[in-house]
This record gives C-alpha cells, sequence and structure tokens, in this order.
C-alpha cells in the first residue's frame, strides 16, 4: 500500500505574519514550519503503514513551493515518513487553492496512491479545500474531517463530527483521507529519526515533469484577485480591574449592563 | 435581475440563521434563489419565504444525503449550469466549504472561502475575509466563472422581508463516481438548549483554569443567553466536547460578545475569537496574553467571580 501526504510549509503563526507587494504570503521573510494540523496526517499515515500486515506499505511527503518548504519534508521524514517528493518551480508562485490542487493531483497520480492523507486545513489560509479538490480531480472518494479512522482491508471507514451531525463514512480505497486534530497524537521526531531522515530520498520535480503549463498556474492563474489587505488595527487598551472583595462581579456586570448585554 | 444561489443549510428542514444571513446578502447581489437537499421543504419553506427568497429549487433525493459532499457539488454544478446564476452563496462550515471547493473546480470558477462580507462589486462580487488569526483583512474579487462564495455566520444580521417563493421541484442525475463516499450512519447531536455556537450573538468559553469544572462558565452563560465554548487546553483534557471548542482547529466565533474565563489567549484560541465586537477576560493571571485583547478584564478567580456575576446578572433581569 501507498500512502501520499499532502503537507504545507506555512509562516509560523506566533510570529508576524506578512503579506508581500504582490499580495501572496510572505514565506521567505518569516519563520515557517512544517504546517501543524498536518502533522495529524503524517502521523495518521505512519499509523496506517505500520498497522498494514504486508509490511510493504510506504509514506511519501508530498510538498509543493520554494526551497525553504523542503523543511515540511525534512520534519515528516524525521517523524517516520518514507521518502519525499518536492515540487519546486517558480512559476508556481501564487498559486491559489484551484491551481494548487491541480498541482498535487498530478503529483499523486505520478505517484500513485492507495491514500492521499492530508490534514484538516493549513494554518496559514484555513480554507479546507485542498483535499475536497483533490478527490474532485483524482475521482477517487472523499472522506475529510475525519476525527477516527480505522482501516480494514481495502475498506476506510471514519468518525466525521460536523456541525450538528456526527457521521460514519465509509469508502474504498483508493481514496482522499483528511484528519483532524483530533484524530491522533502526533509523535515527536526521535534522534534515531532525526539522522534516519537525513539519508531518505527527497525528489524534487518541476511543472514541466508534471506535464503541467506554466500558464496553468501561480498568480497570473488566479481565478480570485487579491485587491487590498489592510492590517488590523490592534485593540485599543480596555480597561482591567483586579478582583478583591468580590468587587470584579460587580465591575463586569456594570460593564455588561452599559454594553446592553445584561 | 440575475439569480443568487443560496445554498440553504438546515438540519431535519429546520433552517439555519446563516441561511437568513446569506439570503439578506443575496439580495444585495441580485435575486435570491434557494437551493434545498432533502426532503424536508414543508419545514422549511416558511423560513426561506420570509428572508425573501424568489425562488426555491428543491431537489429531494436519497442520493445528495447518504453520500458525502460529492453528490451535493454535482447537483449544485447542474444547477449552475442550467440557471446561469450571478453567484453562488454557501455557509462556512466544513461541508460548505468542500462542496463550494468542488464547485470551483466543476464550473471553472472562482472560489472565495470564509468571507465576513460580501459587497456587489467587479465580476459579481467584493468579498472581505479576516485572515491571520483575524490580524488582516483582505478585499478580493472573483476573476472567472461564477463567483463561489462561502460566508461566516454573523456577517451580517439577517433582514426579513417577503420572497416570492415560487418553487421549482429539480431532477438531478447523480453520477456513480460521486456516490462512493457512503454515510452509513448518522447521529444527530443532543441539543443543549443553548443557542449554536458560531450563531449566538454571546459566548462565554472556559478554558484551563476552570480546572475542568464548567457549572459557573454554562451558569453565567445561561444568565446572558449566550452559547458556551471551550478553549484547546479544556478540550484536550477531557473536559468539554470538541464539538464546542473555539479556535483555529474548532469553531471560529465572532459575536458580539465574547467572554473568556481562564482562558490565556494562545494564537490557536485568539484564531477563533478574535474578531468578536466585545471582548471580556477573567483570568487569575494578570500577565495573561488574553488581556491584549480585552474591552474589560478581570484578575481574579473565575469561578467566584462568574458565580457572583451571574447571582447580580440574574436579579438584574428580574
Amino acid at each position: 500500500m501507498k500512502i501520499v501526504v499532502c503537507v504545507k510549509y506555512v509562516p509560523d503563526a506566533a510570529a508576524h505574519r506578512k503579506f508581500n507587494a504582490d499580495y501572496t504570503v510572505d514565506r521567505v521573510g518569516v519563520d515557517g514550519m512544517l504546517s501543524e494540523l498536518d502533522e495529524y496526517a503524517v502521523e495518521e499515515a505512519l499509523k496506517i503503514r505500520d498497522a498494514d500486515e504486508s509490511g510493504e506499505a510506504q509514506v511519501a511527503v508530498l510538498t509543493m513551493g520554494p526551497d525553504i518548504a523542503r523543511a515540511a519534508i525534512l520534519k515528516s521524514l524525521q517523524m517516520g515518513a518514507d521518502s519525499g517528493v518536492h515540487i519546486i518551480d517558480e512559476a508556481i508562485h501564487g498559486s491559489d487553492s484551484v491551481a494548487t490542487s491541480l498541482v498535487l493531483a498530478e503529483a499523486v497520480k505520478r505517484q500513485g496512491a492507495e491514500i492521499v492523507l492530508c490534514g484538516m486545513a493549513s494554518t496559514d489560509g484555513s480554507m479546507s479545500v485542498i483535499p475536497a479538490m483533490l478527490a474532485e480531480r483524482l475521482g477517487m472518494p472523499q472522506v475529510t474531517f475525519a476525527s477516527e479512522v480505522t482501516v480494514e482491508g481495502d475498506t476506510v471507514r471514519v468518525r466525521r463530527d460536523g456541525d450538528a451531525a456526527t457521521e460514519i463514512i465509509e469508502a474504498t480505497t483508493p481514496l482522499v483521507l483528511s484528519v483532524t486534530d483530533q484524530a491522533n497524537e502526533p509523535r515527536y521526531p526521535s534522534f534515531k529519526g532525526i539522522m534516519a531522515a537525513k539519508k531518505k530520498p527527497v525528489e524534487e520535480l518541476t511543472l514541466a515533469d508534471l506535464g503541467i503549463a506554466e500558464g496553468d498556474v501561480g498568480l497570473e492563474a488566479s481565478w480570485t484577485r487579491v485587491e487590498a489587505y489592510a492590517e488590523r488595527p490592534p485593540r485599543s487598551a480596555g480597561t482591567i480591574v483586579t478582583d478583591e472583595d468580590g468587587a470584579g462581579a460587580d465591575q463586569l456586570v456594570e460593564f455588561l449592563a452599559a454594553q446592553k448585554f445584561i | 435581475m440575475s439569480e443568487i444561489l443560496v445554498l440553504v443549510d438546515h438540519v431535519e428542514g429546520a433552517v439555519r440563521k446563516t441561511t437568513a444571513e446569506l439570503l439578506t446578502i443575496a439580495r444585495r447581489l441580485g435575486e435570491p434563489a434557494a437551493v434545498f437537499f432533502g426532503s424536508e421543504i414543508d419545514t422549511a419553506r416558511e423560513a426561506l419565504k420570509h428572508y425573501g427568497a424568489e425562488r426555491i429549487y428543491v431537489l429531494d433525493s436519497a442520493d445528495l444525503t447518504d453520500h458525502l459532499v460529492a453528490p451535493k457539488a454535482e447537483a449544485l454544478a447542474q444547477l449552475v449550469e442550467t440557471q446561469q446564476p450571478a453567484a453562488v452563496l454557501i455557509s462556512s462550515n466544513a461541508e460548505g466549504k468542500e462542496i463550494a471547493g468542488r464547485l470551483s473546480i466543476k464550473t471553472s470558477s472562482g472560489l472565495i472561502t470564509d468571507a465576513v462580507d460580501v459587497q456587489a462589486g467587479d465580476g459579481g462580487v467584493t468579498t472581505t475575509q479576516s485572515v491571520f488569526a483575524g490580524g488582516y483583512t483582505v478585499t478580493s474579487t472573483v476573476t472567472k466563472g461564477t463567483p463561489i462564495v462561502t460566508v461566516k455566520p454573523n456577517a451580517v444580521t439577517p433582514q426579513p422581508t417577503e420572497g416570492a417563493a415560487a418553487e421549482e421541484a429539480v431532477d438531478v442525475e447523480i453520477s456513480a463516481a460521486a456516490k462512493t463516499a457512503r454515510i452509513v450512519e448518522r447521529r444527530q447531536r443532543a441539543a443543549t438548549g443553548r443557542p449554536e455556537l458560531n450563531e449566538a450573538a454571546i459566548v462565554v468559553s472556559g478554558g484551563r483554569g476552570t480546572g475542568g469544572d464548567f457549572d459557573a462558565v454554562e451558569a453565567f452563560a445561561d444568565a446572558l443567553g449566550a452559547a458556551v465554548g471551550a478553549s484547546r487546553a479544556a478540550v484536550d483534557a477531557g473536559w468539554y466536547p470538541h464539538a464546542y471548542q473555539v479556535g483555529q482547529t474548532g469553531k471560529t466565533v465572532s459575536p458580539q460578545l465574547y467572554v473568556a474565563a481562564g482562558i490565556s489567549g494562545a494564537i490557536q484560541h485568539r484564531a477563533g475569537m478574535q474578531t468578536s465586537k466585545t471582548i471580556v477576560a477573567i483570568n487569575k493571571d494578570a500577565e495573561s496574553p488574553i488581556f491584549e485583547l480585552v474591552d474589560f478584564g478581570v484578575v481574579g478567580d473565575l469561578h467566584r467571580v462568574l458565580k457572583s456575576a451571574t447571582e447580580k446578572a440574574l436579579a438584574r433581569r428580574s
């Protein structure tokens, strides 16, 4: 069984995230990392691989992005993935979700996969649409937002906790699976894992390798356009009181009443 | 005037508030046309009419409800093809965004997710999004196809206005390929009697500082008619169900009032509540980053403060 995990290199949410002059996300000038939510996808892939009785299951991690995005692959390899694929091409810069899903889908086809695994969202764009788009493009069943995953033979069964209901979804491989942060507890890379990762193969591919025309991706090919952005003004400093002798509750209720919440 | 398709979000025919919001937005852009999937249109009709739906397309097929996402996207794509709407509006929840994503590819149309505002503009719509944990607002337009926009709850106050609600049953052909992810079981979440978390005007959330005891948080929420939320720390500790988690990996809320009790205010949490209109926090630790966000903060024991505030709030009410 081959499992391909799609991962993303994102600017650290704790850093001061910025935009470039062309309104794309600055991925180079800000400290970055493997998107935290993708760690759950990598972990799930490792669990499925390790439970596979044939012993021949393999986990490949797939990313696209500038040179620096390789760090997302490296972290996944340190956790225990077997190999990496890095799609690196200047023409990719500024790609939206539509173009991203095109590139990832072509790369998945080239690799071949029984299970394509994704996180529930990236921590930067956080659209949550790539898994659905991949399923659409690959013509595979979509089992997404899984908070619990069971694999038996070629059947994958998941629990999806929706807004109003919990659903149990079942599908047969090959399929696209996305997992939430409830699905598992991602492992930390061990020292052995960190050393082993250095020797694991990482293939670099260009758009040409995937048979994708440059004009189909990137900022110019985007079907939406950012017109402007503005940094949200910092919230003005509020009133902070210290609760002494129960006065805090009085002051709180006064505040809420003045604001017409009570 | 062109139609604006609004995908109705409902639970067994009970139309959710977000749909009333979408219909209100749709009126700015064109003629609102509701798209209803399922067999409970009799329950939903009045609400759709009341919020201005001029047409209601009813697609009643088990194919749509027994399989995940793909059939709904396929059905919607067929409607986009036949009706040529000026835009498609969908609620910004997990399923809504996934339907929108597939529809975008099927119809070669630009997609914008998580809009907090939508106005008429170039190419049909101009959207506003709040990104990077509420740190920036971004305005965008769609440059290709039929604009597909998913809209967050509370983007607008629903404005009632009677629509014609002309009903049309639509037959859809769902391909075998769209029916490969089967919903084999569905359990509705038990009602709490409180407002829906992402629709509520007031949210009271508890975090690590509750120590696992949410009684004071729930009582204060009930005194204010609020929904109850929880931080990731509280959910990870098993103190409150994940369905109530506010934050990057839970729900994003944008209520009129957000009360954070015993929540430090990590970026993960802030991403889910930073755009709330008024923010109040109660925390023992005066150095908690949550106090940087607040309009009003109390440094103190949350159990004591909330218990007393609950009594005082109830006394004022009566």
